[in-house]
């Protein structure tokens, strides 16, 4: 398989995947989910730091630099804040 | 030495994390673990992404990590509860924006069609992204109007626009080298995400940042494939699969289409008054303290209005008390009550309400026959029974929590206006309604006094 048939064929799985978890997460938890997402879509920070680091001085660089600093506040804030968010739900005692 | 090897199995680990955190935040018990578990897969992840051979100098990765990562840290320890829609709604702009920088950057003379199309994508989808959350941002927190702004011709512009952004996507694909394509599909999408976003109204706010929940997945996942990096894909998918479903849920919840959801405002709302009889029977808080007293079981309905008078924690205390008076207390949350899904469990959960209390539509309503008090606060499109009985009405065929089957229904309400909606709700006009007038936190305040006394 080429790089284009092999990313598809990841992504078609990941999506299908997608589906079969995210259908067992009950009502209650849907803000944590969807800021647990958030937190997980700043995987953005990973295609941004070789970017970033490129060191040629260029847009791309400064357009890569950009993209880690505004990733790295959806995977810090992201994070934490669904923590906080899941450590207010509890059972009831009894 | 070459960590190639490191890197792929490092992202390898980093989507089994992502994916065992999602499963675990199947269930309340274990979520806060299942969080953690996707944290790690994220560090891991960045790890391996700093191994790469390609890079020669860390200070601007390290400087855009230590400003990125403070500011997130703050918002996240400073947010409110009540606010965590407007949080989120920005993040999702944010990851959007990082997207799109991401495709932009990956722009390189000897890059393929394919290569092109998926760094249009991200641009494209990132674009919209950040614009449309920026919009619902101001929405959600009040800066901007929260009603549906349209205007005349609104829909021409709208397809001058898409004309516009197809037009310049297909020739940037054909001229990488010319640079106006570019500048044109970037400045073109930023529009477009404001334009998508600006007509749709508050009540509605629920599907469209589950939406762009969606979107700021699918704009990481079409910058993984403009950079060829699989981790990426992996999951951008699972954030836009779960973006997806949360928006279907919330179009069933309202029993509309997206579509309907994303072009109902440019339809004129019919005007048509329906008659309704009976008449509105106020009480005070007094006069419902004695029938909450006799009461052996009440169901708690919360809606938007809960979280604007901050109610929730005293909501909390007048649970207790009516239990330790001996009745059974649960919440009946509905799938749309709120800003965003999901966002009554929360300020109940912070106000200490265990989460096996906070019932769903489909378990409650079962159960409302033998409710003797339904206390509705600050709901009201959720509750309406119009859209069981009045065929004619907008919202006819939505699912709502029928509190109307109680003994007696309780309805916390500042005054007579309708909800969001703007649609009459003949819930106030029922044999067994009882509206209590007033601010709804001082309300329960009264009531909570005396109880306690």
């Amino acid at each position: 398989m080429n790089g284009a048939e092999y990313l598809l064929f990841i992504l078609m799985l990941a999506v299908f995947l997608g589906f079969e978890l995210i259908n067992k997460v009950p009502a209650t938890l849907h803000t944590p989910l969807m800021s647990g997402a958030n937190a997980i879509s700043g995987i953005t920070v990973v295609g941004a730091i070789a970017i970033a680091g490129n060191g040629n001085q260029d847009l791309a660089q400064w357009l890569g630099a950009g993209a880690v600093a505004l990733a790295s506040i959806n995977v810090v804030g992201g994070y934490m804040v669904t923590d906080r968010m899941l450590g207010f739900f509890k059972k009831k005692e009894g | 030495m070459d960590f190639s090897v490191v890197i792929s199995l490092g992202y390898v680990v980093a989507s089994g994390l992502f994916i065992f955190g999602l499963k675990m935040l199947g269930s309340p018990a274990t979520a806060r673990k299942g969080n953690m578990v996707s944290a790690v897969g994220m560090l891991i992840a960045i790890v391996a992404a700093l191994l790469d051979q390609g890079i020669v100098e860390f200070q601007w990765i390290l400087g855009g990590m230590v400003v990125g990562g403070a500011i997130g840290a703050i918002a996240a320890r400073a947010v409110a509860m009540t606010s965590m829609p407007e949080m989120v709604a920005l993040f999702n702009g944010l990851g959007g924006a990082a997207s799109l920088l991401v495709g932009w950057a990956a722009l390189s003379p000897d890059a393929t069609t394919f290569t092109l199309v998926t760094i249009v994508l991200s641009i494209l989808i990132g674009g919209i992204t950040l614009t449309g959350s920026l919009i619902a941002y101001g929405k959600l927190s009040e800066k901007l109007a929260s009603g549906a702004i349209t205007f005349t011709g609104q829909q021409i512009v709208n397809t001058l626009i898409i004309a516009g952004v197809v037009g310049s996507a297909v020739m940037f694909c054909i001229e990488p080298a010319n640079t106006s394509w570019l500048y044109a599909v970037i400045g073109l999408s930023l529009v477009f995400g404001i334009m998508v976003v600006i007509p749709i109204g508050g009540a509605d706010m629920p599907v469209v940042i589950s939406l762009l929940n969606s979107y700021s997945g699918l704009a990481a996942c079409a910058a993984g494939f403009a950079i060829n990096n699989n981790v990426l894909i992996v999951a951008g998918s699972l954030v836009g699969a779960s973006g997806i479903i949360l928006t279907q849920i919330m179009c069933k919840a309202m029993n509309r289409s997206l579509s309907n959801v994303l072009f109902s405002g440019f339809a004129s709302v019919s005007n048509e008054v329906t008659e309704i009889d009976g008449e509105i029977k106020p009480i005070n808080a007094e006069d419902a303290y004695y029938i909450l007293e006799a009461a052996t079981n009440v169901a708690i309905i919360p809606g938007y209005g809960m979280a604007v008078a901050q109610a929730q924690h005293v909501v909390k205390e007048l649970a207790d008390l009516l239990e330790a008076n001996g009745a059974e207390v649960n919440f009946g949350i509905h799938p749309v009550a709120g800003r965003m899904p999901g966002h009554m469990n929360v300020l109940l959960a912070e106000a200490d309400v265990p989460y096996d209390q906070l019932l769903e539509m489909d378990e409650i309503n079962p159960r409302m026959e033998s409710v003797d008090v339904a206390i509705v606060i600050g709901a009201n499109d959720v509750v309406n029974p119009a859209a069981r009985e009045i065929e004619s009405s907008p919202i006819y065929g939505m699912p709502v929590i029928n509190v109307a089957d109680a003994r007696t229904v309780f309805v916390l309400k500042r005054s007579m206006a309708s909800g969001f909606a703007g649609i009459e709700n003949p819930l106030f006009y029922k044999e067994n309604t009882r509206m209590i007038f007033g601010d709804a936190k001082e309300t329960l305040s009264k009531l909570v006094r005396e109880l306690s006394s």
